[in-house]
Protein backbone atom coordinates (compact mmCIF):
# COMPACT_ATOMS: atom_id res chain seq x y z
CA UNK A 1 0.00 0.00 0.00
CA UNK A 2 2.55 2.18 0.97
CA UNK A 3 5.10 1.60 -1.75
CA UNK A 4 2.28 2.35 -4.12
CA UNK A 5 0.92 5.54 -2.60
CA UNK A 6 4.60 6.36 -3.28
CA UNK A 7 4.50 6.33 -6.94
CA UNK A 8 1.30 7.59 -7.15
CA UNK A 9 2.50 10.82 -5.71
CA UNK A 10 5.93 10.54 -7.84
CA UNK A 11 4.12 10.09 -11.00
CA UNK A 12 1.85 12.83 -9.91
CA UNK A 13 4.48 15.45 -9.47
CA UNK A 14 6.10 14.40 -12.73
CA UNK A 15 3.01 14.64 -14.41
CA UNK A 16 2.16 18.24 -12.91
CA UNK A 17 5.82 19.09 -13.21
CA UNK A 18 5.97 18.24 -16.97
CA UNK A 19 2.22 20.34 -17.59
CA UNK A 20 4.17 23.42 -16.22
CA UNK A 21 7.36 23.25 -18.11
CA UNK A 22 5.14 22.39 -21.64
CA UNK A 23 3.36 25.72 -20.99
CA UNK A 24 6.39 27.39 -20.40
CA UNK A 25 8.13 26.08 -23.17
CA UNK A 26 4.94 27.35 -25.59
CA UNK A 27 4.68 30.25 -24.41
CA UNK A 28 8.21 31.52 -25.36
CA UNK A 29 8.21 29.82 -28.44
CA UNK A 30 10.14 26.34 -28.27
CA UNK A 31 9.41 23.28 -28.16
CA UNK A 32 9.13 21.46 -24.65
CA UNK A 33 11.10 18.24 -25.61
CA UNK A 34 14.33 20.09 -24.25
CA UNK A 35 12.38 20.99 -20.73
CA UNK A 36 11.11 16.85 -20.26
CA UNK A 37 14.65 15.92 -20.81
CA UNK A 38 15.51 18.46 -18.11
CA UNK A 39 12.79 17.35 -16.14
CA UNK A 40 14.07 13.80 -16.30
CA UNK A 41 17.79 14.99 -15.64
CA UNK A 42 17.05 16.63 -12.54
CA UNK A 43 14.99 13.76 -11.46
CA UNK A 44 17.08 10.58 -12.47
CA UNK A 45 19.98 8.86 -11.19
CA UNK A 46 22.93 11.40 -10.11
CA UNK A 47 19.96 14.09 -10.32
CA UNK A 48 18.92 16.86 -7.84
CA UNK A 49 16.17 14.37 -6.38
CA UNK A 50 16.25 10.63 -7.55
CA UNK A 51 12.75 9.44 -7.74
CA UNK A 52 12.34 5.37 -6.63
CA UNK A 53 9.36 3.38 -7.67
CA UNK A 54 7.94 4.23 -11.00
CA UNK A 55 10.72 3.10 -13.02
CA UNK A 56 8.96 -0.28 -14.34
CA UNK A 57 5.82 1.44 -15.47
CA UNK A 58 7.60 4.57 -16.29
CA UNK A 59 9.74 2.53 -18.74
CA UNK A 60 7.22 0.90 -20.08
CA UNK A 61 4.90 3.91 -20.78
CA UNK A 62 7.68 5.53 -22.45
CA UNK A 63 7.96 2.32 -24.51
CA UNK A 64 4.48 2.79 -25.61
CA UNK A 65 5.31 6.48 -25.98
CA UNK A 66 7.55 5.60 -28.77
CA UNK A 67 5.57 3.04 -30.12
CA UNK A 68 2.80 6.02 -30.04
CA UNK A 69 4.86 8.57 -31.92
CA UNK A 70 5.75 6.18 -34.82
CA UNK A 71 1.89 5.15 -35.00
CA UNK A 72 0.91 9.11 -35.01
CA UNK A 73 3.11 10.04 -37.70
CA UNK A 74 2.20 7.03 -39.86
CA UNK A 75 -1.52 8.04 -39.14
CA UNK A 76 -0.78 11.42 -40.77
CA UNK A 77 0.47 10.29 -43.97
CA UNK A 78 -1.82 8.49 -46.26
CA UNK A 79 0.21 6.08 -48.21
CA UNK A 80 -0.62 7.95 -52.09
CA UNK A 81 1.34 10.77 -50.07
CA UNK A 82 4.25 8.66 -49.37
CA UNK A 83 4.64 7.66 -52.87
CA UNK A 84 4.06 10.77 -54.51
CA UNK A 85 6.14 12.64 -51.45
CA UNK A 86 9.24 10.24 -52.31
CA UNK A 87 9.22 10.61 -55.90
CA UNK A 88 8.94 14.86 -55.69
CA UNK A 89 11.75 14.41 -53.34
CA UNK A 90 14.11 11.52 -53.58
CA UNK A 91 17.00 13.66 -54.39
CA UNK A 92 16.59 16.02 -52.12
CA UNK A 93 16.16 13.45 -49.27
CA UNK A 94 19.36 11.37 -50.41
CA UNK A 95 21.29 15.23 -50.34
CA UNK A 96 19.61 15.49 -46.65
CA UNK A 97 20.79 11.93 -46.10
CA UNK A 98 24.31 12.24 -46.86
CA UNK A 99 24.74 15.82 -45.50
CA UNK A 100 23.37 15.43 -42.09
CA UNK A 101 24.01 11.40 -41.33
CA UNK A 102 27.55 12.11 -41.68
CA UNK A 103 28.45 14.33 -38.86
CA UNK A 104 27.14 12.72 -36.65
CA UNK A 105 28.70 9.58 -37.80
CA UNK A 106 32.03 11.61 -37.70
CA UNK A 107 31.73 12.27 -34.56
CA UNK A 108 31.06 9.03 -33.16
CA UNK A 109 34.19 7.84 -35.07
CA UNK A 110 36.42 10.53 -33.45
CA UNK A 111 34.86 9.59 -30.13
CA UNK A 112 36.22 6.10 -30.57
CA UNK A 113 32.78 4.55 -30.23
CA UNK A 114 33.15 2.55 -33.15
CA UNK A 115 30.73 1.49 -36.16
CA UNK A 116 28.05 0.60 -34.15
CA UNK A 117 28.24 3.93 -32.48
CA UNK A 118 28.66 5.86 -35.80
CA UNK A 119 25.40 4.19 -37.20
CA UNK A 120 23.60 5.61 -34.17
CA UNK A 121 24.69 8.95 -34.45
CA UNK A 122 24.81 8.74 -38.02
CA UNK A 123 20.20 8.48 -37.15
CA UNK A 124 20.74 11.37 -34.67
CA UNK A 125 21.70 14.11 -36.54
CA UNK A 126 20.03 13.41 -39.65
CA UNK A 127 16.43 12.77 -38.59
CA UNK A 128 14.60 16.46 -38.60
CA UNK A 129 11.46 16.55 -35.81
CA UNK A 130 8.88 16.17 -38.06
CA UNK A 131 7.08 17.52 -35.27
CA UNK A 132 8.76 20.19 -34.40
CA UNK A 133 8.86 21.26 -37.41
CA UNK A 134 4.99 20.80 -38.47
CA UNK A 135 3.57 22.99 -35.77
CA UNK A 136 6.38 25.58 -35.97
CA UNK A 137 5.29 26.09 -39.60
CA UNK A 138 1.95 26.36 -38.44
CA UNK A 139 2.58 28.68 -35.71
CA UNK A 140 4.47 31.32 -37.99
CA UNK A 141 1.86 30.99 -40.71
CA UNK A 142 3.86 29.46 -43.21
CA UNK A 143 2.00 26.57 -44.35
CA UNK A 144 0.83 28.64 -47.37
CA UNK A 145 4.40 29.66 -48.20
CA UNK A 146 5.94 27.78 -51.46
CA UNK A 147 8.76 26.52 -49.64
CA UNK A 148 6.67 24.50 -47.78
CA UNK A 149 5.69 21.69 -49.79
CA UNK A 150 9.64 21.36 -50.41
CA UNK A 151 10.03 21.06 -46.49
CA UNK A 152 7.26 18.98 -46.13
CA UNK A 153 8.55 16.14 -48.51
CA UNK A 154 11.76 16.26 -47.07
CA UNK A 155 10.10 15.04 -43.55
CA UNK A 156 8.39 12.73 -45.42
CA UNK A 157 11.47 11.26 -47.01
CA UNK A 158 12.98 11.02 -43.68
CA UNK A 159 9.96 9.74 -42.29
CA UNK A 160 10.47 6.36 -44.84
CA UNK A 161 13.83 6.42 -44.35
CA UNK A 162 13.22 5.36 -40.44
CA UNK A 163 10.81 2.98 -41.36
CA UNK A 164 14.09 1.71 -43.40
CA UNK A 165 16.84 2.91 -41.12
CA UNK A 166 15.54 1.46 -37.51
CA UNK A 167 15.35 -2.19 -38.15
CA UNK A 168 18.53 -2.43 -39.64
CA UNK A 169 19.71 -0.66 -36.16
CA UNK A 170 18.02 -2.96 -34.18
CA UNK A 171 19.32 -5.93 -35.94
CA UNK A 172 23.24 -4.50 -35.58
CA UNK A 173 22.45 -4.10 -31.93
CA UNK A 174 21.57 -7.57 -31.59
CA UNK A 175 24.69 -8.50 -32.68
CA UNK A 176 23.82 -9.07 -35.58
CA UNK A 177 26.18 -9.86 -38.46
CA UNK A 178 26.71 -8.55 -41.66
CA UNK A 179 24.38 -11.14 -42.70
CA UNK A 180 21.53 -10.33 -40.08
CA UNK A 181 21.80 -6.73 -41.04
CA UNK A 182 21.17 -7.07 -44.00
CA UNK A 183 18.43 -9.97 -43.89
CA UNK A 184 16.59 -7.04 -41.60
CA UNK A 185 17.39 -4.39 -44.35
CA UNK A 186 15.20 -6.73 -46.56
CA UNK A 187 12.69 -7.11 -44.04
CA UNK A 188 11.91 -4.19 -44.03
CA UNK A 189 12.17 -2.73 -47.21
CA UNK A 190 10.04 -5.53 -48.01
CA UNK A 191 7.62 -4.79 -45.57
CA UNK A 192 7.41 -1.29 -46.04
CA UNK A 193 6.75 -1.44 -50.33
CA UNK A 194 4.32 -4.53 -49.05
CA UNK A 195 2.33 -1.90 -46.49
CA UNK A 196 2.36 0.85 -49.26
CA UNK A 197 1.03 -1.40 -51.56
CA UNK A 198 -1.20 -2.99 -49.22
CA UNK A 199 -2.70 0.74 -48.13
CA UNK A 200 -2.86 2.29 -51.59
CA UNK A 201 -4.95 -0.69 -52.68
CA UNK A 202 -6.76 -2.32 -49.36
CA UNK A 203 -6.46 0.50 -47.14
CA UNK A 204 -10.56 0.52 -46.60
CA UNK A 205 -9.94 -3.59 -45.41
CA UNK A 206 -7.02 -2.58 -42.84
CA UNK A 207 -9.44 0.79 -41.79
CA UNK A 208 -12.31 -1.44 -41.22
CA UNK A 209 -10.51 -3.95 -39.33
CA UNK A 210 -9.97 -0.81 -36.43
CA UNK A 211 -12.72 1.24 -36.96
CA UNK A 212 -16.04 1.20 -35.00
CA UNK A 213 -18.50 3.82 -34.03
CA UNK A 214 -18.13 3.52 -30.28
CA UNK A 215 -15.26 5.46 -29.45
CA UNK A 216 -14.42 2.95 -26.63
CA UNK A 217 -14.15 0.21 -28.97
CA UNK A 218 -12.27 1.92 -31.34
CA UNK A 219 -9.89 3.55 -28.88
CA UNK A 220 -8.86 -0.01 -27.71
CA UNK A 221 -9.17 -1.60 -31.02
CA UNK A 222 -6.35 0.78 -32.42
CA UNK A 223 -4.24 0.74 -29.58
CA UNK A 224 -4.35 -2.98 -28.98
CA UNK A 225 -3.89 -3.14 -32.85
CA UNK A 226 -0.62 -0.75 -32.48
CA UNK A 227 0.62 -3.00 -29.50
CA UNK A 228 0.08 -6.50 -30.97
CA UNK A 229 1.96 -5.30 -34.48
CA UNK A 230 4.51 -3.45 -32.34
CA UNK A 231 5.29 -6.70 -30.63
CA UNK A 232 5.32 -8.88 -32.78
CA UNK A 233 7.93 -6.73 -35.04
CA UNK A 234 9.77 -6.30 -32.40
CA UNK A 235 9.80 -10.24 -31.73
CA UNK A 236 11.15 -10.38 -35.82
CA UNK A 237 13.47 -8.08 -34.69
CA UNK A 238 12.26 -5.46 -36.92
CA UNK A 239 11.73 -2.42 -34.49
CA UNK A 240 8.89 -1.76 -32.15
CA UNK A 241 8.23 1.59 -33.62
CA UNK A 242 8.46 0.58 -37.40
CA UNK A 243 5.46 -1.96 -36.88
CA UNK A 244 3.60 0.59 -35.13
CA UNK A 245 4.51 3.22 -38.17
CA UNK A 246 3.69 1.10 -41.40
CA UNK A 247 0.07 -0.03 -39.27
CA UNK A 248 -0.01 4.02 -39.09
CA UNK A 249 -0.06 4.01 -42.82
CA UNK A 250 -2.01 1.24 -43.99
CA UNK A 251 -5.00 2.86 -41.52
CA UNK A 252 -6.47 5.41 -44.10
CA UNK A 253 -9.22 8.06 -44.70
CA UNK A 254 -11.67 9.25 -41.90
CA UNK A 255 -10.47 5.75 -39.69
CA UNK A 256 -7.36 7.74 -39.55
CA UNK A 257 -8.20 11.13 -38.89
CA UNK A 258 -10.85 9.82 -35.87
CA UNK A 259 -7.69 7.91 -35.13
CA UNK A 260 -5.15 11.20 -34.66
CA UNK A 261 -7.93 12.73 -32.67
CA UNK A 262 -8.27 10.15 -30.05
CA UNK A 263 -4.61 9.18 -29.62
CA UNK A 264 -3.09 12.27 -29.79
CA UNK A 265 -3.93 13.50 -26.08
CA UNK A 266 -2.33 9.60 -25.10
CA UNK A 267 0.96 10.23 -27.73
CA UNK A 268 1.51 13.50 -25.68
CA UNK A 269 0.96 12.06 -22.16
CA UNK A 270 3.47 9.08 -22.97
CA UNK A 271 6.08 10.68 -25.51
CA UNK A 272 6.30 12.53 -22.63
CA UNK A 273 7.29 10.09 -20.34
CA UNK A 274 9.27 8.66 -22.93
CA UNK A 275 11.77 12.05 -23.20
CA UNK A 276 11.51 12.19 -19.40
CA UNK A 277 12.50 8.31 -18.81
CA UNK A 278 15.63 9.34 -21.60
CA UNK A 279 16.68 11.81 -19.10
CA UNK A 280 16.00 9.81 -16.09
CA UNK A 281 18.60 7.39 -17.50
CA UNK A 282 21.13 9.74 -18.89
CA UNK A 283 23.59 10.88 -15.78
CA UNK A 284 23.61 14.56 -15.50
CA UNK A 285 27.56 14.05 -14.57
CA UNK A 286 28.26 12.73 -17.64
CA UNK A 287 26.57 15.82 -20.09
CA UNK A 288 29.79 18.13 -19.46
CA UNK A 289 32.27 16.37 -21.02
CA UNK A 290 30.61 15.53 -24.53
CA UNK A 291 29.00 19.21 -24.34
CA UNK A 292 32.02 20.31 -26.41
CA UNK A 293 31.49 17.77 -28.87
CA UNK A 294 27.48 18.53 -29.19
CA UNK A 295 28.03 22.55 -29.69
CA UNK A 296 30.36 21.57 -32.14
CA UNK A 297 27.53 19.19 -34.09
CA UNK A 298 25.04 21.63 -33.49
CA UNK A 299 26.69 23.97 -35.14
CA UNK A 300 27.95 22.04 -38.13
CA UNK A 301 24.67 19.99 -38.39
CA UNK A 302 22.37 23.28 -37.97
CA UNK A 303 24.40 24.91 -41.13
CA UNK A 304 23.91 20.95 -43.15
CA UNK A 305 20.35 21.38 -43.02
CA UNK A 306 20.21 24.86 -44.03
CA UNK A 307 22.20 23.57 -47.02
CA UNK A 308 19.71 21.09 -47.70
CA UNK A 309 16.84 23.03 -47.47
CA UNK A 310 18.49 25.92 -49.07
CA UNK A 311 19.33 23.47 -51.99
CA UNK A 312 16.01 22.01 -52.06
CA UNK A 313 14.23 24.83 -52.23
CA UNK A 314 16.55 26.39 -54.65
CA UNK A 315 15.37 23.68 -57.22
CA UNK A 316 11.81 24.10 -56.88
CA UNK A 317 12.26 27.64 -58.34
CA UNK A 318 11.64 29.30 -54.81
CA UNK A 319 13.57 33.02 -53.92
CA UNK A 320 16.41 33.49 -51.55
CA UNK A 321 14.37 34.21 -48.45
CA UNK A 322 12.39 31.05 -49.26
CA UNK A 323 15.49 29.38 -49.68
CA UNK A 324 16.81 30.55 -46.34
CA UNK A 325 13.00 29.51 -44.43
CA UNK A 326 13.18 26.02 -45.63
CA UNK A 327 16.45 25.41 -44.45
CA UNK A 328 15.91 26.90 -41.13
CA UNK A 329 12.66 25.17 -40.99
CA UNK A 330 14.51 21.74 -41.06
CA UNK A 331 16.79 22.63 -38.19
CA UNK A 332 14.84 20.68 -35.44
CA UNK A 333 15.58 17.63 -33.92
CA UNK A 334 13.61 16.01 -31.32
CA UNK A 335 11.65 13.07 -30.68
CA UNK A 336 13.10 10.78 -32.96
CA UNK A 337 16.95 11.09 -32.16
CA UNK A 338 15.56 10.34 -28.62
CA UNK A 339 14.24 7.26 -30.14
CA UNK A 340 17.24 6.56 -32.11
CA UNK A 341 19.54 7.07 -28.83
CA UNK A 342 17.09 5.04 -26.59
CA UNK A 343 17.26 2.11 -28.30
CA UNK A 344 21.22 2.37 -28.76
CA UNK A 345 21.50 2.68 -25.62
CA UNK A 346 18.81 0.06 -24.31
CA UNK A 347 20.77 -2.68 -26.27
CA UNK A 348 23.90 -1.89 -24.19
CA UNK A 349 25.66 -2.38 -27.14
CA UNK A 350 27.25 1.21 -27.60
CA UNK A 351 29.06 3.60 -25.23
CA UNK A 352 26.74 4.87 -22.73
CA UNK A 353 28.10 8.70 -23.45
CA UNK A 354 26.26 8.25 -26.74
CA UNK A 355 22.81 8.86 -24.41
CA UNK A 356 24.77 11.81 -22.87
CA UNK A 357 25.95 13.98 -26.32
CA UNK A 358 22.23 12.91 -27.74
CA UNK A 359 20.58 14.26 -24.91
CA UNK A 360 22.73 16.88 -25.42
CA UNK A 361 22.63 17.70 -28.88
CA UNK A 362 18.76 17.66 -28.71
CA UNK A 363 18.44 19.89 -26.14
CA UNK A 364 20.50 22.43 -28.30
CA UNK A 365 18.84 21.51 -31.53
CA UNK A 366 15.15 21.79 -29.62
CA UNK A 367 15.79 25.35 -29.37
CA UNK A 368 17.86 26.71 -31.71
CA UNK A 369 15.13 24.62 -34.83
CA UNK A 370 12.40 26.74 -33.90
CA UNK A 371 14.16 30.00 -33.00
CA UNK A 372 16.07 29.92 -36.41
CA UNK A 373 13.00 29.19 -38.04
CA UNK A 374 12.07 32.56 -36.50
CA UNK A 375 14.63 34.52 -36.46
CA UNK A 376 15.56 33.79 -40.02
CA UNK A 377 13.94 36.41 -41.83
CA UNK A 378 15.22 39.41 -39.82
CA UNK A 379 19.06 37.34 -40.24
CA UNK A 380 18.24 37.16 -43.82
CA UNK A 381 17.49 41.08 -44.01
CA UNK A 382 20.79 42.13 -41.97
CA UNK A 383 22.83 39.96 -44.27
CA UNK A 384 21.23 42.14 -47.33
CA UNK A 385 22.11 45.32 -46.02
CA UNK A 386 25.41 44.50 -44.72
CA UNK A 387 28.33 45.75 -46.39
CA UNK A 388 30.08 43.30 -48.31
CA UNK A 389 27.42 40.63 -48.98
CA UNK A 390 25.77 40.95 -52.81
CA UNK A 391 22.09 42.16 -52.42
CA UNK A 392 19.94 39.25 -53.98
CA UNK A 393 17.82 39.72 -57.18
CA UNK A 394 14.94 38.11 -55.31
CA UNK A 395 12.26 37.09 -58.08
CA UNK A 396 14.17 38.37 -60.65
CA UNK A 397 15.73 34.98 -61.20
CA UNK A 398 12.76 32.97 -60.38
CA UNK A 399 12.31 30.23 -62.92
CA UNK A 400 8.63 28.65 -63.02
CA UNK A 401 8.55 26.29 -60.40
CA UNK A 402 7.91 22.77 -62.06
CA UNK A 403 5.46 19.93 -60.84
CA UNK B 1 -8.84 31.06 -67.27
CA UNK B 2 -7.42 31.35 -63.62
CA UNK B 3 -5.10 28.37 -63.15
CA UNK B 4 -5.38 27.16 -59.68
CA UNK B 5 -2.54 25.17 -58.69
CA UNK B 6 -3.15 22.13 -56.53
CA UNK B 7 -0.62 21.41 -54.29
CA UNK B 8 -0.41 18.47 -51.50
CA UNK B 9 0.87 18.77 -48.11
CA UNK B 10 1.68 15.59 -46.82
CA UNK B 11 0.70 15.02 -43.65
CA UNK B 12 -1.32 18.30 -43.50
CA UNK B 13 -3.85 18.50 -46.62
CA UNK B 14 -3.81 20.60 -49.89
CA UNK B 15 -2.98 23.90 -51.05
CA UNK B 16 -5.07 25.38 -53.85
CA UNK B 17 -3.88 29.14 -55.04
CA UNK B 18 -3.46 30.68 -58.08
CA UNK B 19 -1.25 33.98 -58.94
CA UNK B 20 -3.76 37.28 -59.22
CA UNK B 21 -3.13 39.39 -61.97
CA UNK B 22 -1.58 41.96 -59.47
CA UNK B 23 0.87 38.99 -58.48
CA UNK B 24 -0.20 38.17 -55.22
CA UNK B 25 -0.98 34.56 -54.73
CA UNK B 26 -4.53 34.33 -53.29
CA UNK B 27 -5.77 30.80 -52.15
CA UNK B 28 -6.89 28.29 -49.52
CA UNK B 29 -5.35 25.81 -47.55
CA UNK B 30 -7.51 22.69 -46.62
CA UNK B 31 -6.57 20.64 -43.60
CA UNK B 32 -7.63 17.02 -43.41
CA UNK B 33 -9.54 17.84 -41.13
CA UNK B 34 -11.97 19.56 -43.69
CA UNK B 35 -10.71 23.04 -41.61
CA UNK B 36 -9.19 25.90 -43.92
CA UNK B 37 -7.52 28.81 -44.00
CA UNK B 38 -7.31 31.72 -47.00
CA UNK B 39 -3.80 32.57 -47.62
CA UNK B 40 -2.48 35.41 -49.31
CA UNK B 41 1.37 35.97 -50.51
CA UNK B 42 2.95 39.01 -49.18
CA UNK B 43 3.84 41.87 -51.69
CA UNK B 44 7.46 41.64 -51.21
CA UNK B 45 7.94 37.97 -51.24
CA UNK B 46 5.42 36.08 -53.19
CA UNK B 47 6.74 33.10 -52.02
CA UNK B 48 5.55 33.95 -48.43
CA UNK B 49 2.05 34.38 -46.87
CA UNK B 50 1.32 37.69 -45.46
CA UNK B 51 -1.88 36.10 -44.04
CA UNK B 52 -3.04 33.29 -43.19
CA UNK B 53 -6.84 33.45 -41.81
CA UNK B 54 -8.76 30.23 -40.33
CA UNK B 55 -11.96 30.40 -41.53
CA UNK B 56 -15.00 28.03 -40.24
CA UNK B 57 -17.06 26.58 -42.96
CA UNK B 58 -19.75 29.47 -42.35
CA UNK B 59 -17.42 31.99 -42.70
CA UNK B 60 -15.76 29.73 -45.92
CA UNK B 61 -19.43 29.81 -47.26
CA UNK B 62 -20.20 33.72 -46.29
CA UNK B 63 -16.82 34.63 -48.27
CA UNK B 64 -17.67 32.83 -51.09
CA UNK B 65 -21.18 33.97 -51.38
CA UNK B 66 -19.62 37.41 -51.04
CA UNK B 67 -17.50 37.22 -54.06
CA UNK B 68 -20.10 35.00 -56.02
CA UNK B 69 -22.58 37.42 -56.19
CA UNK B 70 -21.49 39.51 -58.72
CA UNK B 71 -20.55 35.97 -60.84
CA UNK B 72 -24.20 35.60 -60.57
CA UNK B 73 -25.31 38.26 -61.95
CA UNK B 74 -22.48 38.02 -64.50
CA UNK B 75 -23.87 34.68 -65.21
CA UNK B 76 -27.32 35.26 -65.76
CA UNK B 77 -26.53 38.64 -67.92
CA UNK B 78 -24.52 36.57 -70.33
CA UNK B 79 -27.25 33.81 -70.24
CA UNK B 80 -30.17 36.51 -71.08
CA UNK B 81 -27.57 38.28 -73.96
CA UNK B 82 -29.24 36.67 -76.73
CA UNK B 83 -32.51 38.09 -75.51
CA UNK B 84 -33.46 42.10 -76.13
CA UNK B 85 -34.93 43.89 -73.23
CA UNK B 86 -33.69 41.28 -70.64
CA UNK B 87 -31.70 42.36 -67.89
CA UNK B 88 -30.32 41.29 -64.82
CA UNK B 89 -29.60 43.59 -61.77
CA UNK B 90 -29.00 43.46 -57.96
CA UNK B 91 -31.39 44.82 -56.15
CA UNK B 92 -31.07 45.51 -52.29
CA UNK B 93 -33.22 45.53 -49.35
CA UNK B 94 -32.15 48.69 -47.07
CA UNK B 95 -32.31 48.28 -43.57
CA UNK B 96 -35.70 49.88 -42.79
CA UNK B 97 -37.18 49.74 -45.86
CA UNK B 98 -40.90 48.52 -45.95
CA UNK B 99 -40.09 45.15 -46.83
CA UNK B 100 -37.15 44.45 -44.16
CA UNK B 101 -38.56 41.78 -41.98
CA UNK B 102 -41.64 40.31 -44.15
CA UNK B 103 -42.62 37.69 -47.03
CA UNK B 104 -40.82 37.95 -50.82
CA UNK B 105 -44.88 37.32 -51.54
CA UNK B 106 -45.60 40.35 -50.08
CA UNK B 107 -43.75 42.94 -51.75
CA UNK B 108 -46.23 41.31 -55.09
CA UNK B 109 -43.20 42.34 -57.24
CA UNK B 110 -43.95 39.89 -59.91
CA UNK B 111 -47.63 41.46 -60.63
CA UNK B 112 -46.54 44.83 -60.08
CA UNK B 113 -43.25 45.13 -62.06
CA UNK B 114 -43.42 41.94 -63.91
CA UNK B 115 -39.65 41.34 -62.62
CA UNK B 116 -38.59 37.98 -61.56
CA UNK B 117 -36.29 37.27 -58.07
CA UNK B 118 -33.78 34.25 -58.87
CA UNK B 119 -31.81 33.91 -55.80
CA UNK B 120 -31.89 36.26 -52.89
CA UNK B 121 -27.89 36.57 -51.46
CA UNK B 122 -27.72 36.98 -48.17
CA UNK B 123 -24.42 37.61 -45.59
CA UNK B 124 -22.95 35.81 -48.47
CA UNK B 125 -24.80 32.48 -48.42
CA UNK B 126 -27.11 32.67 -52.25
CA UNK B 127 -30.18 31.21 -51.48
CA UNK B 128 -31.98 30.26 -55.05
CA UNK B 129 -35.55 30.58 -56.47
CA UNK B 130 -36.76 32.17 -53.23
CA UNK B 131 -40.46 31.07 -52.72
CA UNK B 132 -42.99 33.72 -52.00
CA UNK B 133 -43.17 32.79 -48.21
CA UNK B 134 -39.19 33.68 -48.14
CA UNK B 135 -38.54 36.00 -45.33
CA UNK B 136 -37.15 39.15 -46.77
CA UNK B 137 -34.48 41.26 -44.14
CA UNK B 138 -32.36 44.47 -44.02
CA UNK B 139 -29.28 43.90 -46.29
CA UNK B 140 -30.62 41.30 -48.44
CA UNK B 141 -29.50 41.54 -51.90
CA UNK B 142 -32.27 40.42 -54.81
CA UNK B 143 -30.77 38.73 -58.09
CA UNK B 144 -33.60 40.15 -60.45
CA UNK B 145 -34.37 39.78 -64.09
CA UNK B 146 -36.56 42.02 -66.15
CA UNK B 147 -37.02 44.65 -68.39
CA UNK B 148 -35.06 47.87 -67.98
CA UNK B 149 -38.31 49.95 -67.07
CA UNK B 150 -39.36 46.69 -65.02
CA UNK B 151 -36.13 46.99 -62.79
CA UNK B 152 -36.06 50.54 -61.98
CA UNK B 153 -39.85 50.10 -61.05
CA UNK B 154 -38.89 47.38 -58.91
CA UNK B 155 -36.36 49.08 -57.04
CA UNK B 156 -38.50 52.14 -56.16
CA UNK B 157 -40.93 49.15 -54.73
CA UNK B 158 -38.30 47.81 -52.20
CA UNK B 159 -37.41 51.33 -51.51
CA UNK B 160 -41.29 52.72 -50.81
CA UNK B 161 -43.38 50.15 -50.58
Amino acid sequence: MHESSIALIELGAIFFGLGILGRLAWKIGISPIPLYLLGGLAFGSGGLVPLTGVGEFTSLAGEIGVILLLLLLGLEYSAAELVTGLRRSWLAGLVDLVLNATPGAIVALLLGWGPLGALAMAGVTYISSSGIVAKVLGDLGRLGNRETPVVLSILVFEDLAMAVYLPILTAVLAGATLLGGLTATGISLVAVTLVLVLALRFGRYVSAIVDSKSPEVFLLRVLGAALLVAGVAQQLQVSAAVGAFLLGIAISGSTAENAVRMLEPLRDLFAALFFVVFGLNTVPSTIPPVLGAAVLLALVTTATKVVTGWWAAKRQGIGRMGRARAGAALVARGEFSIVIAGLAVAAAAVDAQLAALTTAYVLVMAIIGPLAARFVEPAMRLADVMPGVRRGRRGAARSEASG
Amino acid sequence: MVNVEVTPLPGIGTRQDFVSRAGRRIGVITYRDGRMELIVSREDDPDACTASIPLSVEEASALAGLLGAPQLVADLRKENDGLTGVHTKQLSVLHGSPFDGRTLGDTQLRSRTAVSVVAVVRAGSVHPSPRPDFMLGGGDALITVGTAEGLAKAADVLDRG
